[in-house]
């Protein structure tokens, strides 16, 4: 049995025999939380070595998941790419297909109509809504609120997952959009409903704050836990709304301007302190903001051709160069950065996973806190393992 | 006062539990193997072959070109091409899949072999209760199991059936204007040498005219 911390780190990567072990010098406790956890969003492993209930030093342990995303994209077509895609972050497939399309379009020099870019801001921020309600439903649940407010959330994000699937005739799995615009149109009556959805979204949010917003355990447990500085948080390249609650204005809808994005009237809520609490509140402040982009576009779409005449779908060969397309996925800046060498398949395809990058600064938030809050800011920073590990 | 925030979240509860009593629509979960909800039209889960007129060897419309099988991103398709070529549902000699097998435990449902499809042969089905105990060949469908009729595909996808049928009779037309054309430029000049309809099941790669 190792002595000192920094002997016992190592030993805890040969095995799961080794994975929990007591120090008696140092009173040390290293335990190995994960990978099969129902708190950690998937097959993802801390290992954890604790004062007392103080945490000492965090090791996020990741990679259960990898499934060779970038090699199996280089060896296909790009077409074949777009269903992998929305593999990587499953609660977001609209926002991955886009950041793949608009890197390909770079590429490729496609005009996209204005008619789908409207489409692709709806899936998209429609796409933000839903996952926004299931973070902090999980989170709610992760601070022991078991079962009401995670159903509440869910119920709202039913209404959606019923949207996309008229839209696109999958869930979840969306694999929607293409290069140089979107697959099919809008259904009839499509529009009529997401716009039924959207008004009645607010209702859902006041809801959710007179559940919990005063809640004073939630407030006991949230406000000044896990901190983030800002300084931290940019050196760490962290990005979307846990970079905006240590109140850092970047958001790459309104600095990179994809899309059509300027087009619309919205603000950036910002947080002040960095906590937990902030962060809970800033995916509500977002929601808000999401609606009035929704209901700006839902009124401002006028029909016309949803896809450039220019795109191929058989034999689609983009002439040699390098893009990197970007957008604000609701986890952070979602980025696509591809070599072409005039065959049909990727020279180097890699992606940008906001969810890994923001993982980074995990054991900064957590050192001097309990394991109990380990667990509520791990839950803040919104990974999906499947873009974690690709 | 301490307890303020928590009574007034059990209050949100208390509302939504007694408004389940007199508010249909506070009642969100659908009891699902009794009651079902409809499906959306684009809904999709796995491919089926679509075939014209009533014999399914001969109406599929499937040339076995294999581009599904190339394109399809989790490579669950398996095409073996015929080596000779079957008159299809209107009589033209066609090549035709000598095998066509997908395996239904890797497909992943992504619609890619529909877009690339130049027949409009594969189209995404509706049932979704598939659950087998055979999980090797329950779970790989050969074209018998694969083939549906195009009335079956009206059935599923209305909108987008009448569409692709539309476009289908179109070409058609155009094609058969063209050999007409062709004929009468043929009948008007020197003698008639050109055979007849092309035989059933004519083996080899021969040109038909």
């Amino acid at each position: 049995m190792s002595t000192s911390m920094e002997a016992s780190t190592p030993a805890a990567h040969q095995g799961f025999a080794d994975a929990t072990m007591i120090d008696h010098e140092s009173d040390l406790l290293q335990i190995s939380l994960g990978p099969h956890h129902p708190s950690t969003h998937g097959v993802f492993r801390m290992d954890v070595v604790l004062d007392g209930e103080r945490v000492v030093k965090l090791k996020p342990v990741f990679g259960y998941l990898h499934r060779n995303h970038e090699k199996i994209a280089e060896s296909t077509t790009y077409l074949a790419s777009i269903p992998y895609t929305d593999r990587l972050d499953y609660m977001c497939s609209l926002s991955n297909n886009w950041a793949y399309a608009l890197s390909v379009e770079k590429l490729a020099g496609l005009q996209v109509p204005e008619r789908a870019e409207y489409i692709r801001v709806i899936a998209a921020e429609l796409t933000r809504l839903q996952n926004h309600a299931s973070t902090i439903g999980f989170l709610m649940q992760e601070m022991g609120a078991s079962g009401t407010p995670l159903m509440y959330a869910f119920r709202e994000r039913e209404k959606i997952l019923d949207l996309f699937e008229a839209l696109t005739g999958s869930r979840m799995m969306c694999n929607y959009m293409r290069f140089g615009g979107c697959r099919v149109d809008l259904p009839a009556g499509w529009l009529d409903q997401a716009r039924k959805t959207v008004d009645e979204y607010p209702r859902f949010l006041d809801e959710f704050e007179s559940l919990l917003a005063s809640n004073e355990i939630l407030l006991a447990r949230t406000q000044g836990v896990g901190v983030l500085p800002p300084k931290l948080a940019i050196q760490g390249g962290v990005t979307g709304p846990i970079l905006r609650a240590s109140g850092v204005n970047y958001d790459i809808r309104k600095v990179d301007r994809y899309g059509i994005y300027e087009r619309f009237d919205f603000k950036v809520p910002l947080g002040e302190h960095g906590d937990v609490y902030d962060r809970y509140m800033i995916r509500m402040l977002e929601m808000r903001e999401s609606l009035k982009i929704l209901d700006q576009a839902l009124h401002q779409i006028t029909p016309g051709p949803i896809i450039d005449p220019k795109a191929k779908i058989r034999g689609f060969r983009p002439k040699p160069g390098e893009a990197y397309g970007r957008i604000e996925s609701p986890k952070g800046e979602l980025g696509f950065y591809l070599i072409s060498d005039g065959t049909p398949n990727p020279y180097r395809y890699r992606v940008r996973p906001p969810s890994l990058i923001n993982l980074t600064v995990l054991e900064d938030m957590c050192l001097g806190s309990s394991l109990a809050d380990t667990v509520v800011i791990f839950g803040t920073i919104d990974i999906v393992l499947g873009e974690v590990d690709r | 006062m301490l307890g303020e925030g928590i009574a007034k979240g059990l209050i949100e509860t208390a509302r939504n539990f007694l408004g389940s009593y007199v508010n249909k629509d506070r009642l969100t979960t659908v009891q699902y193997p009794e009651q079902r909800l409809p499906q959306a039209e684009a809904t999709r889960d796995f491919p089926f072959l679509v075939y014209d007129g009533e014999d399914w060897q001969a109406g599929l419309r499937c040339v076995g070109c294999q581009i599904c099988e190339k394109e399809c991103p989790p490579k669950c398709i398996f095409i073996e091409k015929s080596t000779d070529k079957k008159p299809d549902a209107v009589g033209k000699p066609q090549f035709y899949p000598a095998v066509f097998n997908i395996d239904i435990s890797v497909c992943m449902s992504c619609q890619i072999c529909v877009e690339v499809c130049p027949f409009d042969a594969i189209k995404m089905d509706t049932a979704f209760e598939l659950s087998t105990v055979d999980r090797f060949g329950g779970l790989l469908w050969d074209k018998a199991r694969l083939a549906k009729p195009n009335q079956h595909y009206h059935h599923v996808h209305p909108t987008e059936a009448a569409e692709v049928d539309g476009r289908l009779a179109e070409e058609r037309a155009k094609a058969d204007a063209k050999a007409k054309a062709a004929a009468e430029a043929k009948t008007s000049a020197p003698p008639p040498a050109a055979p007849p309809a092309a035989p059933p099941a004519n083996s080899g790669v021969s040109s038909t005219s």
